[in-house]
C-alpha cells in the first residue's frame, strides 16, 4: 500500500480519537445551541445563570497581571506554543530522515519543552476557573431546613456550581479541556520514551526513525485538536 | 561497552533546505491565520454572530487542512490512505450539523 503498518494503524487510531473529540465539541454544540444566548451589548455583559457567557468575557485573564482585562490573549499565547511544538516535533521527523541523531535530540527535547509549558498554562487556567474572581454571581438553592428557596453566591466553578453561566458550560470546560489536556499529558510521555531511544542509540541501532514520525502524527494531533477547541470553546 | 564495536555505520546526511524553510512557513501561516481571528473577533461587533461564526469556521478548516496536509504529512502520502481518512470524516459533518439543527429547534432551555 505504500504506507507502513505501524503509520497506518497510527492513522487509524487517531481517525477515531478524531470521533471522540468530535462526540465532545458536538455535544457542546447542541447544549450550547439549545440555550438561551446572550443578547445585550458585550461591554455591559454580567455574568447569568439565565444566559450562555460570552467566552472572551470569562478568559481573560494572564498569570502577573492581575486586574487586567486581557481577553483571549492568555488562550492565544498557549495556541502558539503548542504551534510551535508542533513545528519542533515535524523539524525532528526532518532529522531523523537524515539519520542526524544530535539534531532529533535537539528538536525532541525542544518538543517536550513546549508539551510541558503547555501544561503549566493549563493548570494555571484551570486553577484561575476554578478560583473564580470578580462579582459573584447569585444561585437559587433550595434549603431543606426552612423550606425556602435561597440565593448564595457563587464565586468560581466546579462540576456542581459555577459563577460564569449555566452548570453544562462549566462541564464542558473541564471535559474537553481535560479530555484534551490528557492527549497533551500523554503526548509528553511518548515524546520522552522517543528522546531516551534517540539518546540510547536505539533508533540508530534499528537504521531508521520511524518511531518520531508516529509519534510525531500523534502530537500534530493534539495540535489539531486545540485548533477546534480554540475556535469553538473561546473564540465563537 | 562491548557492543559498540558492532555499531552499524552512520551516514548523516546534510539539512534539506527548502524542506525546512517550508515548514518553517507553514509554521508562519499558521499563526497568521491565528492573528487575523484574533482581530475579527475584537474587530466585527457581536451583532454579527452568523458571519463571526462561519469566518471563524472557515479558518479553522483551513489550519486543520495545513497541519494534516504538511505537518502531517498526508497530502504526499499514498491516495488509498488520504480518501480513507478524509472520506470517513463525513460522519462527522454530518453528526456536526445534525446536532446542532437539534439544539437550535430543541425549546427545553429556551
Amino acid at each position: 500500500m505504500g504506507a507502513s503498518y505501524g503509520k497506518l494503524m497510527m492513522w487509524f487510531f487517531l481517525l477515531s480519537d478524531a470521533f471522540t473529540f468530535s462526540g465532545l465539541l458536538i455535544t457542546y454544540g447542541l447544549v450550547r445551541s439549545s440555550h438561551q444566548a446572550y443578547e445585550g451589548l458585550v461591554s455591559t455583559f454580567t455574568f447569568s445563570t439565565e444566559y450562555w457567557p460570552v467566552p472572551e468575557k470569562v478568559f481573560e485573564a494572564v498569570p502577573f497581571l492581575h486586574g487586567y482585562e486581557l481577553p483571549l490573549v492568555f488562550v492565544g499565547i498557549m495556541t502558539f506554543i503548542l504551534i510551535m511544538s508542533s513545528v519542533t516535533m515535524v523539524l525532528a521527523v526532518e532529522a531523523g530522515h537524515r539519520m542526524d541523531r544530535k539534531a532529533v535530540e535537539k528538536w525532541m527535547l525542544w518538543t517536550i519543552i513546549g508539551g510541558v509549558t503547555f501544561l503549566s498554562c493549563q493548570a494555571w487556567e484551570w486553577t484561575h476557573f476554578i478560583v473564580g474572581t470578580g462579582v459573584p454571581t447569585m444561585k437559587d438553592v433550595f434549603n431543606t431546613e426552612t423550606g425556602l428557596w435561597e440565593q448564595i453566591p457563587i464565586l468560581g466553578a466546579n462540576l456542581h456550581v459555577n459563577q460564569y453561566g449555566p452548570q453544562p458550560f462549566a462541564d464542558f470546560f473541564f471535559f474537553i479541556t481535560g479530555f484534551h489536556g490528557f492527549h497533551v499529558f500523554s503526548g509528553v510521555m511518548l515524546n520522552f520514551l522517543i528522546y531516551y531511544n534517540t539518546v540510547t542509540g536505539v533508533y540508530e541501532r534499528r537504521g531508521h526513525y520511524e518511531m518520531v514520525e508516529k509519534v510525531g502524527l500523534y502530537w500534530h494531533f493534539v495540535d489539531l485538536v486545540w485548533v477546534f477547541v480554540f475556535t469553538f470553546f473561546y473564540l465563537v | 561497552m562491548a557492543h559498540h564495536a558492532h555499531e552499524p555505520q552512520v551516514t548523516v546526511l546534510p539539512p534539506d533546505k527548502a524542506k525546512i524553510k517550508k515548514l518553517w512557513t507553514v509554521a508562519l501561516y499558521l499563526l497568521l491565520i491565528t492573528i487575523v481571528e484574533f482581530i475579527i473577533a475584537f474587530s466585527v461587533p457581536h451583532e454579527y454572530k452568523q458571519l463571526r461564526v462561519w469566518v471563524f469556521v472557515a479558518l479553522t478548516i483551513v489550519k486543520a487542512g495545513y497541519i494534516v496536509g504538511e505537518f502531517m504529512h498526508l497530502r504526499y502520502e499514498v491516495k488509498v490512505l488520504f480518501w480513507s481518512i478524509l472520506i470517513p470524516i463525513i460522519f462527522i459533518v454530518w453528526m456536526l450539523v445534525a446536532f446542532v439543527y437539534e439544539g437550535i429547534k430543541m425549546p427545553v432551555f429556551q
